[in-house]
């Protein structure tokens, strides 16, 4: 008799457990699973799009697509009739992770101190639980850029998977780029949040100097950091030669001065641009232009060392009072007729949702419906070297997948289904949470 | 025979100049034909055709029924769509200045008297569809100035820009900003009453007892001067008048908030003293409080999906105009920015997803909700007949992320035309190319340019070094 109870205790318990382990349960718990989507309008994004198609994913990678592809016996099937399934957005600029509420400096840890911060890592400091992240989710971004903001180096972008228990399982690549900010006039220092352009009304021949003086700062930083590789490499193949002290700052910048390690540069005006690509030709710099305001008055010298531009402003408001009404929406249709690889970013980390329309609003002035698609999948994928990871539905690369019941970039889609290393990931977050208690008081 | 020739081209050159301006003008008929009409009241018409007269609606409806005199301008609007113009309860556009907030109830200060109708960004909304906006007084204090009214008649004056009917309304503020929580500390500011929710309820509480006994006192001197007697008038207080003016319901109270506890503390305070509020702003959290506003009568206006920007700012949900929608309280969306203003179609279109509001429905939250917030939906906010012809016409579905406006029209007067903007553009260009040729050959001897008043947009500062905009090299 008691012998039962303690089993019916038991079992309860245990059931109690399995129960909420499955609640719980994050995404990747559930890694090496096979899930089908079938009969959806599949937008591979690479190729054509497949009007009626299947896609198989297995162990976290995209296992088949096509229109006539067999299911795994083992697989879950997901029905995607009137659906449309798209490769997972990536966000190219973001605070993702590094800040919760802007206004409160407790929760904000995007910018440290100093101008030269190279070997500050953002994939340190991204809060896996942020309530910002499912938010982010919610239009069908799975990834983002996250990167340290302030100074002339900020320190190392990181891409990153929206879904993971720690830093380490959201990581997609890291470090993906150096952010790195070209001196404007009027530069203060420290915290970030200058914008591009440069007003020449006003200027002082002192805001000249000073930043002229900041330029020659960043030389010189890049000038040590080649003698420090330099002296490395020295006393690493000649032994009598001493080695010298670590400078871990300097250590940083090496993948960088080697061009393992794009520069993400933030320039917006044209002589900041023209500042950068200077800068990356005397150093050998692999350069990626952040912002990129005015990227088409330098279109033939982007165009012609085959640098990319993340912009930035695309629902910013036009700079001068003299500028057409609708310059940052068309930006991004010059820079596609002037041959210009570029990808689109929010800068934000509440907004990141916002990401398709910034692509759609491009559209709507001048960009083509693809171009801005890809702008926001392919082209970023590119851009940061991870093409061969994510950024299309291809066979082969991770399964990161949105399904929606529209064109992704409009307003009124909504997201159905979302994969991401191949796992369902939970659509709720905490606007939904909040809409659901509040939704039916009384 | 030749010179008759000339004089007769001149003739109807001439005439046809004149019916262009008088076109222009608004007092002619212009018939928008054969587009989709977005009503805003009445549903969706498909094949519709609005005709115009004198700058307001004189029909609307299916194409055949809709008959226009044959001198009646025609826009041909085969594919594109029509709604109301676009109205904004929350903007800052077009003012000189935005807070007076050295004390915390600053209600004698007028948004009317800074009114700047050169501001660019009355263009740029136009552009985006926008034809009236609530021009508020700041948030930085607990109860700051009186707002003003106006209709984005670019190039207009700033009598001929306000709306003459609006009602008189008042901006409050609950919350971080008139507690000064993220300002205080920064350069140039110094800490002041109120620093917390309950100081700003008290300030509150105690503006309108003031008012009150004011208003009792002139209430007094009235009814003593009615009898015959000749009193001593009290002294005028410009504050005190307007919280006076607030109680005896002249003056509308819309006041901007975030948390749901603010809310309900306003909505009591108000009550307390027999009045109601018009308008809560922001209302972040109203989601939370909806029974209590609708109970209240008050309206709410709304970010649509902004959130986190700061702690009160962390519970917003992109749900929330749906949630208010369905317990019967007329919501509007709001751009609070010279920014978002310029793309209210898109905000509005988002709603449609975050708690699945109708298409109409959703359109109302940009134009005859926020109308009937500021009590102008007898004029305009919807395609109605003997309405203001203030409308937007769109080369596709106005909630479609790939449309964007062509043309807006106030009164008939078509403000802002795609085509047209595109053609300034080159005149533009060559002129700034003009100007700054000039600067060259006159070292030294630099004057500021005078902005030519046909040219849109003006010429700034910034060109005259050399920051030429690659405008004319675009296509689209």
């Amino acid at each position: 008799m008691e012998m039962t109870i303690i089993m019916r205790i038991f079992n309860r318990s245990f059931l109690f457990i399995i129960l909420a382990l499955a609640m719980s349960a994050p995404a990747l718990a559930q890694n090496g699973g096979a899930f089908a989507i079938r009969n959806a309008r599949i937008v591979t994004v690479s190729g054509q799009v497949i009007e009626r198609g299947t896609v198989v994913v297995k162990d976290g990678k995209i296992a088949a697509v096509g229109a006539n592809v067999s299911v795994p016996r083992d697989a879950k099937v997901i029905d995607g009739t009137g659906l449309s399934v798209y490769p997972g957005m990536i966000d190219s600029n973001t605070i993702l992770g590094l800040t919760e509420v802007g206004a409160v400096a407790a929760t904000v840890d995007t910018t440290e101190l100093g101008d030269f911060k190279a070997n500050m890592k953002a994939l340190t400091a991204v809060n896996p639980h942020s309530e910002l992240i499912p938010v982010a989710r919610m239009n069908g971004v799975t990834t983002a850029l996250t990167c340290p903001q302030g100074g002339l180096v900020s320190g190392q972008c990181a891409l990153i998977n929206l879904d993971g228990w720690t830093p380490s399982e959201m990581k997609l690549q890291a470090p993906a780029a150096m952010s790195m900010s070209y001196p404007v006039i009027g530069f203060r220092g420290g915290g970030g949040g200058f914008g591009g352009g440069g007003r020449s009304a006003g200027i002082t021949e002192q805001q000249r100097q000073q930043r002229d003086r900041l330029v020659e700062s960043m030389r010189k930083m890049l000038d040590n950091a080649q003698a420090y590789l330099k002296a490395k490499e020295a006393s690493a193949r000649d032994k009598s030669i001493p080695t010298r002290t670590t400078d871990l700052n300097l250590e940083a910048m090496i993948p960088v001065i080697k061009g393992e390690v794009p520069v993400f540069m933030e320039a917006n005006g044209p002589n900041e641009i023209k500042g950068a690509i200077e800068l990356a030709d005397k150093y050998k710099l692999k350069l990626i232009i952040n912002g990129g305001n005015d990227a088409i008055k330098m279109a033939k010298e982007l165009k012609g060392k085959n640098i990319s531009v993340i912009l930035g402003g695309v629902l910013e408001l036009p700079r001068g009072e003299d500028a057409p009404y609708d310059e940052s929406f068309a930006r991004a249709a010059e820079l596609h007729q002037a041959g210009i690889k570029f990808a689109f970013s929010t800068g934000d980390a509440s907004n990141v949702r916002l990401l398709p329309y910034h692509a759609g609003t491009a559209a709507a002035f001048g960009l083509p419906k693809d171009e801005a698609l890809k702008a926001v999948t392919l082209y970023p994928a590119q851009i940061f070297g991870v093409d061969k990871l994510v950024g299309s539905i291809e066979t082969g690369k991770i399964a990161n997948l949105v399904v929606t019941d529209g064109d992704i970039l409009e307003h009124r889609t909504k997201v159905k289904h979302m994969f991401i290393n191949g796992n369902p990931v939970d659509l709720s977050n905490k606007h939904t949470r909040l809409y659901e208690k509040f939704k039916d008081r009384q | 025979m030749k010179r008759w020739q000339s004089i007769f081209a001149t003739m109807i050159l001439a005439t046809t100049c004149a019916s262009a301006i008088a076109q222009q003008s608004g007092s002619d008929e212009i018939l928008i034909k054969n587009a989709t009409i977005m009503t805003a009241s009445r549903g969706t018409i498909e094949n519709g055709s609005i005709l115009i007269r004198n700058g307001k609606i004189a029909a609307v409806g299916k194409s055949q029924d809709v008959n226009a005199s044959s001198s009646a301008k025609v826009i041909d609007a085969t594919g594109m769509y029509v709604t109301p113009g676009f109205v904004d309860s929350h903007s800052h556009t077009a003012l000189d200045s935005i807070n007076e907030g050295s004390q915390s109830v600053t209600a004698m200060v007028r948004m009317r008297d800074v009114v700047n109708n050169t501001d660019i960004n009355i263009y740029r909304q136009l552009a985006g569809g926008m034809t009236t906006i609530h021009q508020l007084h700041g948030s930085a204090n607990a109860i700051g100035g009186q707002n003003s009214i106006i209709k984005l008649k670019w190039g207009k004056s700033v009598d001929e820009m306000a709306v003459g009917d609006a009602p008189r309304t008042v901006k409050f503020a609950l919350g971080e900003n008139p507690k000064r929580s993220n300002f205080s500390g920064l350069p140039g500011t110094s800490r002041r009453f109120p620093a917390t929710r309950m100081g700003v309820e008290e300030t509150i509480r105690e503006a309108f007892t003031q008012g009150r006994e004011y208003m009792m006192e002139w209430d007094a001197y009235d009814a003593a001067k009615k009898r015959g007697e000749d009193p001593l008038p009290p002294r005028r207080d410009l504050k005190l008048e307007a919280m006076a003016d607030m109680l005896r319901g002249k003056i509308d109270i819309h006041s901007h908030c975030y948390r749901a506890d603010e809310i309900v503390m306003l909505l009591r305070v108000c009550e307390e003293f027999g009045i109601k509020v018009r308008t809560l702003q922001h209302t972040l959290e109203g989601y939370k409080v909806a029974p209590e506003i609708a109970k209240h009568g008050a309206s709410a206006s709304i970010l649509p999906d902004w959130w986190a920007y700061k702690m009160e700012a962390y519970d917003a949900i992109p749900f929330n105009a749906a949630v208010m929608t369905r317990k019967g309280i007329v919501v509007s969306i709001h751009s609070d920015s010279n920014e978002h203003a310029r793309r209210f179609y898109q905000e509005a279109g988002k709603m449609m997803k975050y708690g699945n509001l109708t298409e109409e429905e959703a359109l109302r939250l940009v134009t005859l909700n926020p109308a009937i917030q500021i009590r102008l939906d007898h004029r305009i906010g919807s395609i109605d007949v003997g309405k203001d012809a203030d409308l937007v016409l769109f080369n596709g579905h106005p909630f479609s992320v790939y449309s964007r406006p062509e043309m807006t029209m106030i009164e008939g007067e078509v403000f802002f035309d795609r085509k047209n903007d595109l053609q300034m553009r080159e005149k533009l260009a060559k002129e700034k190319k003009d100007l700054i040729e000039r600067e060259k050959k006159m070292p030294g001897q630099r004057q500021p340019a005078q902005p030519d008043p046909t040219i849109i947009p003006t010429i700034s500062e910034e060109d005259l070094d050399g920051h030429l905009h690659p405008s004319s090299r675009r296509k689209n």
